[in-house]
């Protein structure tokens, strides 16, 4: 069984974002930029299943700018077999990358799609269940387990209130949530396999797609700052600031 | 203008996120709809013709439909709403699982998370955990977006009732099915709607610990939630996370009781209008965030705090 992993090249989720002074978009100018953290989990989810004898080859896709390869080498040292580099622009919209990510699909005919749920950046959640709407597969959106068996995937989904478990028939596209797993590092020898690993580059043309923006980014902005707090010496005197001065509770 | 807005539920009863989801809609046009899709759900549709600014109920009722799989739910939400200006739904997990599908097949973006409307093609999300808010103008005829519920006041509940017609379902489909379910049971309010959360994290150090928490929430009426730390640890499941991973609130009061308040957390109820921060450490981050900040140990503070209610 072969799987297609996406990943997205993100800023590193241990760095602050900044805007730009003209308030046009972010500052990711000589930012620390790494793997999107679900999509690691998608990766580690995928090299799991081929540990257990049940994926025999995993295929890495990202789409951007030429340095998403460090992002695909990074997946390689974790076990993915090769990598599919779609080349676009780093802001892609969720349903340009959905329609290039359902190309790699029909090339590759993978029986399943792994992704992160969402990306750090962009916060989206959409490009899973996007690609499954164009391939026409079904989706387990947000795993936080997976099992395969006779052509199907049985997969627990973080859902509001609790855990929903689904049955979904393969091929098909799952996202992973947090709780699936803890990504492995990458070890040294790996890294250096990985290099030799082979990297397809392809355009959207090549692939027969049309890119088309739909949303245009009118600027962006610092959340509203909170007021300075006070701070209280006693349970008592939170009590009586929360009844007399914020009026929260009777 | 019709707005279509996808009705959360149980097929027992109507969530209150979806009343936030009206207000919303009624920003976008003055026809709005409601979509009740699910299985024996008429209860259901009986309160959403309750809801104030809703014209018709459009109610699904069918047993492909049980569990609002996306699969099925899609196909009818495109029925009922490529005609429409907009198709709204919470930016709950079934909203977040629903309309990218629906977005896709009609060929238009989807808008995640809005916070605000400012006019009928442009809108306010937060990216980056919420570190930043993006303003993005919409060039398609159908907008589809997840409403963050928390930005929103509540439509009303009126006496009146609005005309509710049944829809028959779209299509059968077998690419996916529901195997089961596990629902925390609890007495306690939503923990997104409620208008005082008491939140526990690592601090607490175990789950029997966590119950320090249920007489504050039993005086208060309060929702109970959790950090990430304290999920992960293990304390008590994952449907009571509040964060940028978990769920998104803005009571009017929140408090957080031994959670450092890590940007993940934050993400999840800097919008509360009020924070009390109860925590030993006074360099944690969460007391950056909070109105009242009190330097103490939690489990002498809590029995305090109950008492003092």
């Amino acid at each position: 069984m072969k799987i297609v992993v996406a990943v997205k090249r993100t800023l590193d989720a241990y760095v602050k974002v900044r805007i730009r002074q003209d308030r046009s978009n972010v500052d990711l100018a000589s930012a620390k930029m790494a793997m999107n953290p679900f999509c690691e989990i998608a990766v580690e989810a995928a090299v799991r299943l081929k540990e257990a004898g049940v994926a025999t080859e995993i295929v890495v896709v990202s789409v951007g700018s030429d340095k998403v390869q460090e992002q695909l080498r990074g997946a390689m040292a974790l076990g993915a077999d090769r990598g599919v580099h779609v080349q676009a622009d780093d802001e892609l919209e969720s349903l340009n990358i959905a329609k290039l990510l359902r190309a790699v699909v029909e090339k590759e005919q993978p029986s399943l799609v792994l992704l992160g749920k969402q990306a750090i950046d962009s916060d989206n959640n959409q490009v899973g269940q996007m690609l499954a709407a164009l391939c026409n597969y079904p989706q387990a959106t947000f795993a936080s387990r997976i099992a395969i068996a006779d052509g199907q995937a049985t997969v627990a989904r973080e859902v509001d209130g609790g855990e929903q478990v689904v049955k979904v028939t393969l091929p098909a596209i799952i996202t992973t949530d947090l709780r699936l797993n803890e990504p492995r590092y990458a070890k040294l020898p790996e890294i250096m396999k990985a290099k030799k690993k082979p990297v397809e580059v392809l355009t959207p043309a090549q692939l027969g797609v049309t890119l088309r923006q739909h949303l245009k980014l009118v600027e962006v902005n610092d959340p509203p700052p909170r007021k300075a707090g006070v701070r209280v010496g006693s349970v008592q005197e939170l009590v009586a600031k929360l009844k007399n001065e914020a009026k929260v509770i009777a | 203008m019709k707005v279509l807005v996808i009705a959360e539920h149980d097929n027992i009863s109507l969530k209150s996120s979806t009343l936030q989801v009206v207000s919303a809609a009624r920003k976008l046009g003055n026809e709005i709809q409601l979509l009740v899709a699910g299985h024996d759900c008429a209860a259901v549709a009986e309160q959403a013709s309750h809801v104030e600014g809703v014209g018709r109920v459009l109610v699904c009722d069918h047993e492909s439909l049980a569990h609002q799989l996306a699969e099925a739910v899609a196909p009818l939400v495109i029925q009922l709403g490529s005609n429409a200006a907009a198709i709204l739904a919470a930016a709950s997990t079934n909203g977040k699982n629903l309309l990218p599908r629906v977005a896709a097949m009609l060929d238009v973006a989807q808008i995640s998370e809005v916070m605000a409307i400012i006019d009928a093609s442009t809108f306010v999300r937060p990216i980056y955990a919420g570190n930043v808010l993006a303003t993005v103008q919409s060039s398609d005829p159908v907008k589809v977006a997840t409403v963050r519920t928390s930005s929103f006041a509540a439509a009303q509940i009126v006496a009146e009732a609005c005309a509710v017609e049944t829809v028959e379902p779209r299509s059968s489909q077998t690419q996916s099915c529901f195997v089961s379910a596990s629902h925390s049971t609890s007495t306690r309010p939503e923990l997104g709607s409620a208008r005082v959360v008491i939140a526990g994290g690592r601090g607490l150090g175990s789950a029997e610990n966590f119950h320090l928490l249920d007489q504050v929430a039993d005086k208060l009426g309060a929702a109970i939630g959790a950090s990430r730390a304290a999920v992960d640890a293990g304390y008590v499941s994952n449907d009571l996370q509040v964060g940028q991973t978990g769920k998104i609130v803005a009571p009017e009061l929140y408090i957080a009781v031994g959670i450092s308040g890590a940007i993940q957390h934050l993400a999840g109820m800097k919008d509360s209008k009020v924070i009390v921060a109860i925590n030993k450490d006074p360099e944690a981050a969460i007391f950056q965030v909070a109105d009242y900040g009190l330097v103490a140990d939690l489990f002498t503070a809590l029995p305090e705090l109950a008492a003092a209610l």
